[in-house]
């Protein structure tokens, strides 16, 4: 035996710094975790601070009570036809945007009608249809302001409109009032007519496309997968298909949209039903991975139980197995579906960025989504667009929000531990 | 008789055919012997209705598909089609608008021609359309009879209608793969029509990218290189993104599964599933209406040239952003596949926590965060939406990154949107940019998961 070794002195100054210094040393690292994972919330919060302080304005609107005077206006229209079935298109006729007009130079001053919007004067038609008695009468309208006065009132306005909103304000005929016609209304060339329902009718459609077609397909995928497939090469090279589909890039198959549905078997443009089948390829693989995983989860006594009985293999799987694996496949659904109602790109790429001004009727009507509606009205020049773009956000953020608190809802509750 | 009533109607066929084979086998149970009936009387039920239904539905898949040449075919027989002019496309022009005006999708027409062709339009069509159902309804009863005679005891319905649940779950599962050629023989196709026009070598190596020039008629020679395209690329998807994203989601997987307690991981990871959730489009916005100003001001004040609204930065800064939630669970995974063993060994040797982490458990887990970091970088290099909005269309070879760039996700929406002729070199340029991108992303993910598998193994 050699000298044995001094023992640490833990005590002496040197080894007493060099502790403190590893201490803090991890310290430092433990605060660096922390501020990382921070940071990522802080963008978070800021990101939805920013679309809810810029996009809540986009849900109320600015209206003007504006008298009008049948008694004098220059309105054209017999009071007869109001009750039939032709009304719209005789009070279309009726000359009522100039009585509109003349109104609002009437109590608004000489630039009158520029403070309102330029369909206000279907709220005048729509007064008339409602009750044809007021022509002839005075009455007070309460009608949609223009988009620079909407601008003013929330205090982002230019000089003049910031100064007319101010001449309104003194005479006492502006109100702001919640924007329903935003949630009815469909997509328009002026900022205060825009309406999300257009957009929300096609994202509806196409989700319902996706889901009708991506959840069988899927499902079936992953019992054949999980539950009959021999190991062959076969097999393998559904697996490796499937598993790169996954990673494909979205764009990808926008391009197969383009190429197959659009070009090549000739589907209609810019409709729910291609956006529908584009994203159910995109959606069919997160469908299966989440179904497999549910699938390999049920215990195999379950399996080895029904055999034993007397079921048959397809009686096991659909009998037992698969209601067993739904809530787990039903929570990979909801998750795929939502990343598809949040997809833009591969939509683009198959004509649904067209300016749609009526709510499509059917999967092959000419539609847009809400995603790609957030696109286009983000590249509006025009300044009022802004807060809509925001406030469709808004939208789009709090159904998807449901659509993942559903899933992990779904999860936490039906989740089990065999 | 329209499409969806008769398909109804058939449905309904199958709905009755199901009840009468079910109450039948049932009836057949009762006399039976115990054991006699091979299947349950509802599969008896289900082989049946299959019978009924499926030749039918078939045939009227098949019938929807050729009816409109054989109408065509019919009215060219008439006589009122005699005179017709010979050209083909001004035939097929008065063709197709009587058949407007028939079906009622047009009020009047703007060809006299097609005028007299509309009535016997109208008679070919009900003609053959009331064949269509007699044909279609007869199918159904002679797959009911067919089926609903072989009813016996011993019958093997079941193992009949599970043979084609099986074939049904075979076919579905096929998809996939018909998904991954019909995405592989596409963009090959339009790329090969594209390198037909375009020298490969060209477009792979060329420096300068101007595909209006070439719509204009310039040529293609200089129009189509994409080497600023891959730069901007990998400029914002693989270089600044992943400044962003390697750091943050690196430590913020280390905080989560290394020190935070069960109740901060509870609240604080789902925030980082909600940053996975929010839709490119959403971050698009973002980046180009709050970062890319507040960019372009900053590089102002201090200075910088070139500066542009619309910067790599502020595309590469959200997107890396995005993918945090991506490395921090891909990271979270490998840092969990790392043994107990080895973490309790450092810490009983005296090593703190931290140490432990920086000196034993990432250089153990790199393999799984590496190939994790590959898998974000070939989903950042296939994200479009944050780079249309906020990168910019200029095809830049420059390392500034105030300066505006563009990648291939970016080019392929903007040569693919507004009018497209599908003979142009311009659009079928998206094609060939999607065949790279493709392959390019495809690789990654090999590599990737062959990483992960061969490290996921060394520990097992």
């Amino acid at each position: 035996m050699t000298a044995s070794r001094n023992p640490t002195d833990w005590k002496s100054d040197a080894m007493q710094k060099r502790i403190a210094r590893r201490y803090a040393k991890e310290r430092r690292f433990k605060a660096l975790g922390l501020a990382a994972i921070l940071l990522s919330a802080g963008f978070l919060a800021f990101l939805i601070i920013t679309m809810l302080g810029g996009g809540l304005g986009g849900f109320t609107r600015t209206q003007i009570r504006l008298p009008v005077n049948f008694a004098t206006a220059p309105i054209v229209v017999d009071p007869a036809v109001l009750q039939g079935a032709n009304a719209d298109r005789a009070l279309s006729a009726a000359n009522l945007p100039v009585v509109t007009a003349q109104a609002a130079e009437a109590a608004l001053g000489k630039d009158g009608d520029s403070l309102l919007a330029p369909n206000a004067w279907l709220v005048v038609r729509d007064a008339i249809k409602a009750d044809p008695s007021i022509l002839g009468k005075q009455v007070t309208l309460n009608v949609p302001a223009s988009a620079a006065i909407d601008l003013a009132a929330k205090s982002d306005g230019t000089p003049e409109a910031e100064q007319a909103y101010a001449m309104l304000r003194q005479k006492g005929v502006v109100f702001r009032s919640f924007n329903w016609p935003f949630l009815s209304a469909s997509d328009a060339t002026d900022p205060t007519l825009v309406g999300i329902w257009g957009a929300f009718k096609g994202s509806l459609l196409t989700m319902l496309v996706t889901l009708a077609l991506s959840f069988p397909v899927g499902v079936a995928t992953a019992l054949y997968l999980e539950e009959y497939a021999p190991r062959n090469r076969w097999t393998d090279l559904i697996e490796v298909s499937i598993n790169n589909l996954a990673a494909v890039p979205s764009i990808i198959f926008g391009l197969l949209g383009l190429a197959i549905f659009l070009n090549f078997l000739h589907l209609p443009r810019s409709a729910a039903l291609v956006g529908g089948m584009t994203l159910a390829l995109m959606t069919m693989p997160v469908i299966v991975i989440a179904g497999r995983n549910a699938i390999k989860a049920v215990p195999p006594s379950i399996r080895d139980a029904a055999l034993g009985i007397g079921a048959s293999r397809v009686q096991v799987v659909f009998h037992h197995v698969l209601p067993l694996a739904l809530p787990g496949i039903l929570t990979g659904t909801i998750i795929g579906m939502a990343r598809a109602l949040g997809e833009t790109a591969p939509l683009l790429m198959i004509g649904m960025r067209a300016f749609i001004a009526t709510p499509p009727g059917g999967v092959t009507d000419p539609a847009t989504v809400l995603p790609v509606q957030i696109f286009l009205w983000s590249d509006e020049v025009s300044r009022g667009f802004i807060e809509k773009t925001s406030a469709a956000i808004i939208v789009l953020l709090v159904f998807l929000l449901a659509m993942n608190g559903i899933a992990i809802y779904l999860r936490n509750k039906f989740e089990k531990r065999w | 008789m329209t499409g969806p009533a008769l398909l109804l109607l058939i449905l309904g066929l199958g709905v009755v055919a199901w009840v009468t084979a079910r109450a039948r086998a049932t009836r057949m149970q009762t006399g039976a012997p115990r054991g006699a009936m091979h299947s349950l009387p509802s599969y008896h039920g289900w082989y049946v209705a299959l019978w009924t239904l499926l030749p039918a539905a078939l045939f009227l898949a098949i019938w929807a598909n050729v009816t409109p040449a054989m109408i065509t075919y019919a009215v060219l027989e008439t006589p009122a089609a005699q005179t017709l002019p010979a050209d083909r496309f001004e035939r097929a022009a008065i063709l197709s608008e009587a058949r407007a005006l028939a079906t009622g999708q047009q009020q009047a027409a703007f060809n006299p021609a097609s005028t007299p062709l509309v009535q016997p339009y109208r008679d070919a069509t009900a003609r053959y359309s009331m064949g269509g159902v007699a044909l279609a309804l007869a199918l159904a009863f002679a797959g009911w009879a067919y089926a609903f005679t072989r009813m016996r005891p011993d019958f093997r319905a079941r193992t009949r209608v599970e043979r084609l649940v099986m074939a049904l779950l075979l076919l579905a599962s096929l998809i996939a793969i018909i998904t991954t050629l019909g995405i592989v023989a596409s963009l090959l196709w339009e790329s090969i029509r594209f390198f037909s026009m375009v020298n490969p070598i060209d477009f792979l190596f060329g420096t300068k990218w101007s595909p209006q020039s070439a719509a204009m008629g310039y040529g293609n020679k200089d129009a189509f290189g994409a080497v600023p395209l891959f730069w901007g690329t990998i400029f914002i998807g693989a270089i600044i993104a992943m400044i962003v994203a390697i750091p943050l989601g690196l430590m913020s997987a280390v905080y989560l599964t290394q020190y935070a307690s069960p109740t901060v991981r509870k609240w604080l990871k789902p925030i980082l599933e909600v940053l996975a959730g929010v839709p490119t489009v959403v971050y698009g916005y973002f980046a180009a209406l709050t970062v890319a100003p507040a960019l372009r001001n900053f590089a102002v004040s201090i200075g910088i040239s070139g500066a542009s609204s619309e910067s790599a930065l502020a595309a590469g800064l959200v997107m890396g952003v995005m993918i945090i939630p991506f490395v921090s669970s891909m990271a979270d995974d490998s840092l969990a596949a790392v043994p107990q063993a080895m973490r309790d060994g450092s810490l009983a040797m005296g090593a703190t926590t931290s140490e432990t982490i920086s000196r034993v458990l990432i250089p153990a887990a790199l393999p799984g965060v590496v190939g994790g970091v590959l898998l974000a970088v070939s989903r950042a290099i296939g994200e479009t939406m944050i780079v249309v909005m906020a990168a910019g269309l200029a095809a830049n070879l420059t390392l500034n990154p105030f300066a505006s760039v563009t990648t291939v996700t970016t080019q392929i929406v903007q040569l693919l949107t507004g009018d497209q002729e599908f003979d142009s070199a311009k659009t079928l340029a998206a094609f060939a940019l999607g065949l790279v991108l493709f392959i390019v992303t495809l690789l990654l993910n090999i590599v990737a998961l062959r990483v992960v598998k061969k490290y996921r193994e060394a520990y097992e």
